[in-house]
């Protein structure tokens, strides 16, 4: 599920609070979202792809609620991580595009 | 005059169209794509965001995607004839598998980043969901399309000469919308029973609801018990690498006979016995998992969030139910436009039947993509058409709101009960064994406590405010799975996905679709299948 809206890097851009399918956060005048349905979460991580700055973090965890604190994701490279795997953001290549797409089936 | 402001809030938006597309998944979106080429005005409306929402936006999709070449077609459409209980048709599967091929190219020429050959040309390769609808999101966008984004439809609106728009709420502004259009195409996806599967969390068979409230029928319906492989802990029900997976134990015993195709019922058993299941992807060989990886980004992202080597640690499974969304049944479909039998009204992706190219084996994989791309096209031009035959006289028509539930702008006490409708439905219809290993015994009893549900939802108003999709989605899983269960109930016998564990095998004499309607009274009645066979 949705656990982190981050503080330091969110930029207010509200793009989560569009792309999410089942409407879990709720835009704030002048402050960064919040989570404000998280058990409406479907873990779907659809926001965390969509987040210019990668702000938000998905706990894989569907099943309930995971206690995760920013600074340790961020020393494990998590933040923005699936981004990054699919391709997307300035200067990457879709994946899409991977020259092992070309093989075999997948 | 001085309205309170609830009445306020809810004045909302106020629209016409000519064609009216509810859902705004792949087909919702093909759907979109199609009308507009038809120079006709179009509307969509989504319950989440077209580009993000629905099935195929965060998992992706395998294509059924074959050269125009006799063998290679004949192949690809014997690969689940038998499997499907000699359900599809020969006709259909040729015009999905044309259309598709077509389809697959436009997205090559449209901008689908597919990877490039040594000349660099594009290779059509399978579609990640991500890209694909960011794309398709464009395309509609470009095409003129309004979206109507967090815009679930509540209810159809008709007259007697059939559909004629829908009404719905806005969840972030709590606003009704209302459309008026000459065609409405539902494409709502299937209904998963908010098992959490992969993106299935919006598919609640809301189009189901809506159709049968018209008028339209379901076709197929037994074949909704589609289960997924998935870790228990997370969501991502990807199955294709399980066929690299061998099953354990706790201790690291094999389970004898588990495995991701047809052993999936051994795993289901294990479960039901409280035994939990294992897997570890150890058959993959070394050399291609790298390409895995690239080819399924989504797959392995929870493990390497936990720490995860999932082709050298074992991890717990479970089985999700996917319901219709990897099943095939749905929406009844009369024509070749995909119309059903309520003029104005038509369905496409996994909100109609699938049997016509899958029979009664799953359509994942590979079809329900090529089906939901194809039907989308056939759908949005014929709606297209309908809707220019009405000329204008469509403005003047004096349309009702079909909702079998009251939906009402006073305050009511709805809001508290929905959760316990929904967990009154997913009481019947998630366990292994009642819905993956059927009995007499256990339909009959599930149902009674269905029909009696569904006369709690019906008896119910809906207050019309931001929420009011919710109790709209619990009253669509109620008749979801009476629909369901009745047909699975008919159909004595064991064909495709649905297992009658009191009727073990197949039935020469039960080659036929089951129909079924009704929402106080359901029934059930057998159609004929194109006496067209396939031939090896
Ligand atoms: C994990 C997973 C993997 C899959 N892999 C494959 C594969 O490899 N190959 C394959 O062929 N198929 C696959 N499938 C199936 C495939 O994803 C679906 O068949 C496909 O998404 C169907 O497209 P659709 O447009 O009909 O529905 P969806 O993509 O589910 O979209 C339905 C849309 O309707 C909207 N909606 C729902 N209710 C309402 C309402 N009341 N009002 C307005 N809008 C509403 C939803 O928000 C959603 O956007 C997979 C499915 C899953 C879950
Ligand atoms: S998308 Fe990212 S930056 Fe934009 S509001 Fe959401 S968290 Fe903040
Ligand atoms: S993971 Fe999906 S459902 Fe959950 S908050 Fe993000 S976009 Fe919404």
């Amino acid at each position: 599920m949705i656990e982190i809206v981050s503080e330091s890097k969110c930029i207010q851009c509200n793009l989560c609070v569009s792309v999410c399918p089942t409407n879990v956060f709720d835009k704030v005048e002048g402050d960064i979202p919040v989570i404000a349905r998280q058990s409406d979460c479907q873990t779907c991580f659809m926001c965390e792809l969509y987040c210019p700055v990668d702000a938000l973090y998905v706990s894989p965890n569907s099943e309930g609620s995971d206690l995760v604190e920013e600074e340790l994701l961020e020393e494990n490279g998590l933040l923005g991580s699936y981004r990054e795997k699919i391709g997307w953001g300035p200067g990457r290549t879709p994946i899409t595009r991977h020259p092992l797409m070309l093989e075999g089936r997948n | 005059m001085i309205m309170s402001e609830s009445m306020q809030s809810s004045v909302g938006i106020s629209l016409t169209a000519d064609v009216l597309i509810i859902g705004g998944g792949p087909a919702g979106t093909w759907a979109a794509l199609s009308a507009a080429n038809e120079g006709v005005k179009v509307v969509l409306a989504d319950k989440g965001y077209c580009g993000s929402s629905g099935a195929t936006a965060p998992s992706g999709t395998g294509v059924w995607y074959i050269q125009p070449d006799a063998e290679a077609r004949l192949e690809a459409k014997m690969s689940r004839y038998e499997l499907g209980g000699q359900l599809a048709e020969n006709a259909w599967m040729n015009r999905v598998l044309d259309k598709a091929y077509e389809r697959m190219h436009h997205l090559a020429e449209l901008g689908y980043p597919f990877p490039l050959d040594g000349s660099g040309k594009s290779v059509v390769r399978g579609l990640q969901g991500p890209e694909y609808m960011k794309l398709m999101r464009k395309l509609v966008l470009k095409a003129g399309v309004k979206i109507l984004d967090h815009s679930p439809a509540l209810e159809l609106l008709a007259d007697e000469h059939g559909v004629g728009g829908a009404r719905g709420v806005r969840t972030q502004t709590g606003e009704n919308w209302e459309v008026r259009a000459g065609a409405v195409v539902i494409a709502t996806g299937g209904c998963a029973f908010l098992s959490k599967a992969l993106g299935c969390n919006v598919l609640t068979g809301d189009g189901y609801l809506l159709a049968a409230e018209a008028g339209a029928e379901m076709s197929g319906m037994e074949f909704s018990n589609a289960y997924a492989i998935s870790p228990s802990f997370a969501s991502i029900t990807k199955t294709a690498y399980y066929r690299y997976a061998s099953f354990y134990y706790e201790d690291g015993s094999i389970v004898e006979g588990a495995g991701s195709q047809r052993g999936r019922s051994v795993i289901a058993r294990n479960l039901l016995q409280g035994r939990q299941v294992f897997a570890r992807l150890d058959q993959a060989p070394e050399e291609i998992r790298p390409r895995l990886r690239v080819g399924q980004t989504n797959f392995f992202l929870p493990f390497d969030r936990l720490g995860i080597d999932p082709f050298r640690d074992m991890f717990p499974v479970t089985l999700r139910l996917e319901g219709t969304v990897r099943g095939t049944g749905g929406i009844h479909i009369v024509n070749e436009d995909c119309g059903t039998a309520v003029p104005g009204l038509y369905a496409a992706g996994d909100a109609a039947t699938r049997e016509l190219i899958c029979g009664g084996f799953t359509g994942g994989g590979s079809h329900n993509a090529a089906w939901a791309m194809s039907s989308g096209s056939f759908s949005g031009k014929g709606a297209a058409s309908y809707a220019k035959s009405l000329g204008t006289r469509s403005s003047e028509r004096a349309l009702k709101g079909l909702s079998t539930s009251q939906l009402t702008r006073q305050e009511t006490s709805t809001g508290g009960k929905t959760g316990d409708i929904v967990e009154a439905v997913k009481a019947e219809v998630h366990p292994y064994d009642r819905n993956l290993f059927r009995t007499e015994q256990g339909l009959v009893s599930s149902l009674e406590r269905l029909d009696q549900l569904w006369k709690e939802v019906r008896a119910t108003p809906i207050t019309l405010d931001n929420r009011a999709y919710k109790f709209r989605e619990a009253a669509a899983m109620t008749a979801t799975a009476r629909w369901m269960y009745r047909s699975a109930r008919f159909r004595t016998e064991t064909r495709g996905m649905h297992k009658r564990v009191d009727y073990p095998s197949l039935d020469g004499s039960q080659r036929h679709r089951l129909i079924s309607g009704g929402l106080d009274e359901v029934s059930v009645r057998t159609e004929e299948v194109s006496k067209e066979v396939v031939l090896a």
